[in-house]
């Protein structure tokens, strides 16, 4: 099912590209010493450099580099061996130099591809254009004072990749996936944390509309939007405003808007006349950026297994579905733990476990996997015991509860609590007999016809026997009672 | 080579340089005059040569570790601030 938008003149198509300006995992600046750590004191992590001063002249940080290229390999990318740093001239108070060193005609990354999966359970592939480094800008604070914007430039110089889509992204629903995806890969190679709230990820987002057929209409840019649901709810909306621009027999003009989640609305950011001129040309600072394709092949063999990858092998190996491998590896954590689980038990009871019970009880406790009281070995080996028999799945859905509050082994709990299986067959008769003689009435209506009443005598066994009886062991011995 | 008037008016707004009438002529005659000189340049047949942005070919970018050597120098970074408060430099409020 393809989304569309239906007008008064018929129906529209939507085509989305995004740009995520993805913030590199590096200890200090791409071109400066100065540290890139969160939330410091205010203009504490600057360079002379950072703060524009004249005579200081930038070197670029080996790791954001090899940050860059590992994320190119992680969107099988082309690694361009050769690339350059242009400035972009732009005049505004985050920018001291009045320029943003970035990569304009010449990327260090090439064109890459992301596949996402959609709720159907469909695969699309979105294309990438390209990745190239860049600097941040600094911060600037509005609200401190009524005629005077203050100006923190702690974030200036700090490393960016701008990741490029092609407008391959065709709704919202697929800008959700592909950014979900995207942020995946990121975390899984360690070179973004994806973290949306901090601004670590961001997104500027390319909407048009067109009919059926037709040749791409005029787009407008959305900027900075900084949630997957914002990104989502703008493109709709944006869209939703093309159309009726166009049947109203208008034209979009070209142009920057803001999205703003309060009013639900997009307006104009620039005029087309302030557009920005960006006189690109190469920075005179700084040389050529030329790579080893050895040092890329090294790279590449430090690459971890990534999640299209894990997917796959764990509906191989242990034989789930597509969705629970999905969920499964959204995180790296919650892959880990669940691989510990499965491993040399059964993949499907494993899952069954790890995404029921265990996540629920996280849910619960509002504890993370990294802070689970219940380790993976210890809820493999409740799965253990759960296999050889010594509990049933209702009981132990009660010692995992325990698991949790007290941290306990599994079988410790089972044998303080004496909640080991009743498997003793004479014991389950008994109870058996009990319950049948106390409800002479319902035999009768069982032996009427009433079959669904075969649920009630199991209940009130298991009742009986608190829980604990092998309820294989008490269907057989009903069965034979009362069908005998 | 000369500059037209509009172009020279606009390379002073992105430049965020104030001119009055008589000083952006004066600068247009100047640009003109670096443009001029700049051109000679074209004489030189390139036919062939790849694009260069360096006057060097044969070196490259050389990196650096990513180690934190620099920074915690808030007072050198604040102190040509013509308007500072507390931490921060001020600008007249900008808001895009």
């Amino acid at each position: 099912m393809s989304y569309t938008l239906e007008g008064n003149t018929g129906t529209w198509e939507i085509v989305v590209g995004l740009e995520v300006h993805a913030q590199v995992i590096s200890k200090s600046k791409l071109f400066s010493g100065a540290s890139t750590v969160f939330g410091g004191e205010p203009n504490s992590q600057v360079s002379l450099i950072d703060a524009g001063f004249p005579g200081m002249l930038p070197v670029i940080n080996q790791t954001c580099v090899e940050q860059a290229v590992r994320t190119g390999l992680g969107l099988k990318a082309r690694i361009n061996l050769e690339s350059r740093f242009d400035r972009k001239n732009y005049f505004y108070a985050d920018l001291p130099t009045g320029y943003q060193i970035s990569q304009f005609e010449h990327p260090i990354i090439g064109t890459g591809i992301v596949e996402i999966e959609l709720a159907d359970g469909s695969t699309r592939e979105i294309g990438i254009t390209r990745l190239h480094l860049e600097q941040d800008a600094g911060k600037l604070m509005h609200d401190q004072d009524p005629k005077r914007s203050f100006v923190d430039l702690n974030r200036a110089g700090v490393a960016l990749m701008e990741i490029v889509s092609e407008p391959d992204i065709r709704s919202p629903e697929e800008a959700g996936a592909y950014l979900r995806k995207l942020r995946q890969i990121l975390r899984y190679l360690e070179t973004c944390d994806g973290n949306m709230e901090e601004g670590s990820m961001r997104a500027d987002v390319n909407v048009s509309v067109r009919k059926a057929g037709e040749p791409m209409r005029t787009r407008c840019e959305i900027k900075n939007v900084n949630s997957i649901r914002f990104v989502m709810q703008a493109i709709e909306i944006e869209a939703t405003r093309q159309i009726e621009i166009w049947e109203a027999g208008g034209e979009v003009d070209q142009e920057t808007r803001l999205f703003d989640p309060h009013k639900g609305e997009t307006r104009a950011l620039r005029s087309k006349a302030d557009a920005h001129d960006y006189r690109y040309f190469p920075d005179p600072d700084l040389l050529p950026l030329v790579i080893e394709q050895s040092w890329v092949d090294q790279i590449k063999q430090t690459l971890p297994e990534l999640p299209d990858e894990k997917r796959a092998r764990f509906q191989k190996d242990y034989g789930i579905t597509a969705y629970d491998a999905s969920v499964l590896v959204a995180e790296q954590s919650t892959a880990d733990f669940y691989e510990k689980v499965a491993k040399g038990r059964d993949g499907k009871s494993a899952v069954a476990w790890v995404t029921g019970d265990f996540f629920a009880a996280l849910n619960r406790t509002g504890k993370s996997i990294e802070e689970s009281p219940v380790s993976a070995d210890s809820l493999g080996a409740m799965l253990d015991l759960i296999a050889d028999g010594t509990i049933n799945g209702k009981i132990a859905k009660e010692v995992l509860e325990e698991m949790f509050e007290t941290g306990e082994a599994p079988i410790e709990i089972i044998d303080r609590k004496g909640l080991r299986q009743v498997t003793d067959t004479g014991a389950i008769e008994a109870a058996a007999d009990d319950i049948i003689g106390k409800n002479a009435d319902k035999v009768e209506q069982y032996k009427g016809g009433k079959d669904k009443l075969f649920g009630f005598f199991v209940g009130q066994v298991m009742k009986a026997t608190a829980g604990k009886a092998n309820p294989a062991i008490v269907n057989d011995i009903l069965r034979k009672k009362l069908d005998g | 080579m000369s500059l037209d008037l509009a172009t020279t008016r606009r390379i002073a707004k992105l430049a965020r340089i104030g001119l009055d009438d008589q000083e952006i002529e004066a600068v247009r005659a100047q640009l003109g005059g670096i443009l001029g000189w700049i051109e000679i340049l074209d004489e030189v047949d390139v036919e062939g040569v790849p694009p260069m942005v360096g006057t060097s070919v044969t070196t490259t970018l050389k990196p650096r570790e990513d180690v934190v050597t620099d920074g915690n120098c808030q007072d050198k970074v604040l102190s040509n601030a013509p308007d500072r408060e507390g931490p921060f430099f001020t600008v007249p409020k900008v808001v895009e």
